[in-house]
């Protein structure tokens, strides 16, 4: 469990990023930030594992204050996975998802072993571990990335727009083997987006902050969805323009799903309705 | 070419000579370099003066240097060291830039995902950003090592022995062939040592040599003192 008391940051050029932030992130979850550029998502995410120190307030981790623990020891049992994968490139494959565990004292053959087997968790074809990160394409140096960020087996993964830099075919892929990888190791991950469809489809806690790091409202999609706390909130997730607000219309023989802007927003699966006999004539 | 084949002999023993005088400085000032080159990014003050201070001394003309040394150092006026210390010190001057530059070079991701990893400063200099600045210090090493082994025959001028020697010897007795004979060597021996270090970058970053044969287009950073 991570934890936000009254947390503001302050830079020396008297940028106030992130201000009296508090909120409990809990185990094994997938808390996600979301909010416009320089709300100070990144901020918040540095400084869970004191890239950014707090200018006031305090940062728990289990309960112990992380502003106690050495940030070189604590950053070796966080994953962090950033923005265009931050991948070294004088290293191969191998050697960059073996990084850390080599900086902690793994032998080099079992954290070579280790990072191989990371290879398949994240979908990487093992011939690729002994190319050099500029060998990859922007997608797979996305999943080496997240396969670095296992590689210490840690409990809180942090993950700054991991999935920013590739196209939506590839991004939609990374996104469901997170989903995937999430269901088999329920890590607590704390994971930065602009995309509110991504933050709806990975968190079970979304976080939408204002400019300044100021939370506009906390709660889980459906909630968000359901009970917009403001204008801000509504027009973030999309409920004013009537992009959720679906109905269906008959076209011809077809049933089709209709947004309020009468946009096509897609068909109904017919392998996956209820059983019951509500047919779509019921449904408004 | 007769006084060549005759002189055999002769002209292997400078070549030696030439060496011993070369390699103490071209090393040397990689090793000094590196940590001035550090401190003159670490600091804003220790920049100013590091980096003025080596633009000054490149400017010293060679030849004076070598004769005011042994009165600054104490060395005697014929000893090679004042040789091996003046070129030290020019290939300081130029590669403390370069290392500073190289250091700059490395990206700022790259950087900050390494602490993030858990390097530690130290570690993450000698692990990461050294061996990224790489491309750049081996340009700028080729041209200390080109220099220093052509500006060594100076130090014929003062009587240390070196392939210069030759030319201060074929000028003086009037034989044409010797002189050619010492530049010739001299052109060779400054083309080996380049090419040692080609190959050593080669070795030593592979990840430079792969992207290469990639992707042609890779920047090659290089970076004039
Ligand atoms: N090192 C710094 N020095 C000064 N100001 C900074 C620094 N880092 C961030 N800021 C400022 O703090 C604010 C929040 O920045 P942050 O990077 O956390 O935003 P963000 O939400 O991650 O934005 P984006 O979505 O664009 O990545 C911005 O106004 C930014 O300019
Ligand atoms: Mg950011």
């Amino acid at each position: 469990m991570i934890e936000f008391h009254s947390v503001s940051k302050r830079f020396p050029d008297g940028t106030l990023a992130v201000a009296d932030f508090s909120l409990v992130l809990p185990s094994h979850q997938t808390t996600v930030l979301v909010g416009s550029s320089g709300s100070g998502k990144t901020t918040l995410l540095r400084m869970i594992n004191r890239m950014v120190d707090p200018t006031s307030g305090s940062i728990e981790i289990d309960g112990e204050d992380i502003a106690t623990l050495p940030p070189v020891k604590l950053r070796r049992g966080i994953g962090y996975v950033m923005q265009n994968s931050g991948l070294l490139p004088h290293r191969t494959v191998v050697d960059n998802v073996a990084t850390v565990p080599l900086l902690r004292g793994t032998p080099k053959r079992q954290a070579r072993q280790d990072a191989l087997a990371l290879l398949d968790t994240v979908g990487l074809d093992r011939s690729l571990a002994t190319r050099y990160p500029s060998q990859l394409s922007g997608g797979q140096q996305q999943r080496v990335g997240v396969a670095r960020g296992l590689a210490v087996n840690p409990n809180i993964l942090l993950m700054d727009e991991p999935f920013g830099a590739v196209d939506p075919i590839v991004r939609a892929e990374l996104q469901q083997e997170l989903v995937r990888l999430q269901d088999e190791l329920d890590k607590t991950v704390v994971f930065v987006t602009h995309d509110i469809e991504e933050a709806f489809l990975l968190g079970d806690q979304i976080v939408i902050l204002r400019e300044g790091g100021l939370i506009a409202q906390v709660g889980s999609p459906a909630e968000l969805l359901a009970n917009p706390a403001d204008d801000f909130v509504a027009s973030f997730v999309g409920a004013d323009r009537g992009r959720r607000a679906l109905h269906l219309e008959r076209h011809g023989d077809e049933d089709v799903v209709v947004d309020s802007d009468g946009r096509l927003a897609g068909v109904l699966d017919p392998s996956r309705r209820p059983a019951a006999p509500a047919g779509p004539e019921s449904a408004r | 070419m007769t006084w060549v084949l005759a002189n055999l002999g002769l002209i292997w023993a400078r070549t030696l000579d030439h060496v011993v005088l070369s390699l103490p400085p071209i090393l040397l000032c990689f090793v000094i370099a590196v940590p001035l080159g550090w401190l003159a990014r670490r600091y804003r003050v220790s920049r100013g003066i590091i980096l003025t201070g080596a633009g000054l001394l490149y400017a010293v003309p060679s030849l004076p240097l070598i004769f005011v040394l042994p009165a600054v150092i104490g060395t005697s006026l014929l000893s090679p060291l004042n040789v091996i210390i003046a070129l030290t010190l020019y290939g300081i001057a130029l590669m403390v830039r370069v290392v500073s530059d190289g250091l700059d070079s490395v990206d700022a991701d790259v950087r900050q995902s390494a602490s993030a990893m858990g390097y530690s400063t130290w570690s993450r200099f000698w692990q990461v950003e050294l061996p990224l600045a790489g491309p750049v210090l081996l340009a700028g090493m080729r041209v200390v090592a080109v220099s220093t082994v052509s500006l060594v025959t100076v130090g014929a001028v003062i009587g240390v022995q070196s392939l210069g020697s030759l030319f201060t010897d074929g000028f003086q007795r009037g034989i044409q062939a010797e002189i050619v004979a010492g530049l010739v060597a001299t052109v060779a021996l400054a083309l080996l040592f380049d090419g040692a270090l080609v190959l050593a970058g080669r070795m030593l970053m592979p990840w430079t040599r792969r992207v290469t044969t990639a992707k042609p287009s890779v920047p090659v950073e290089v970076s004039a003192a």
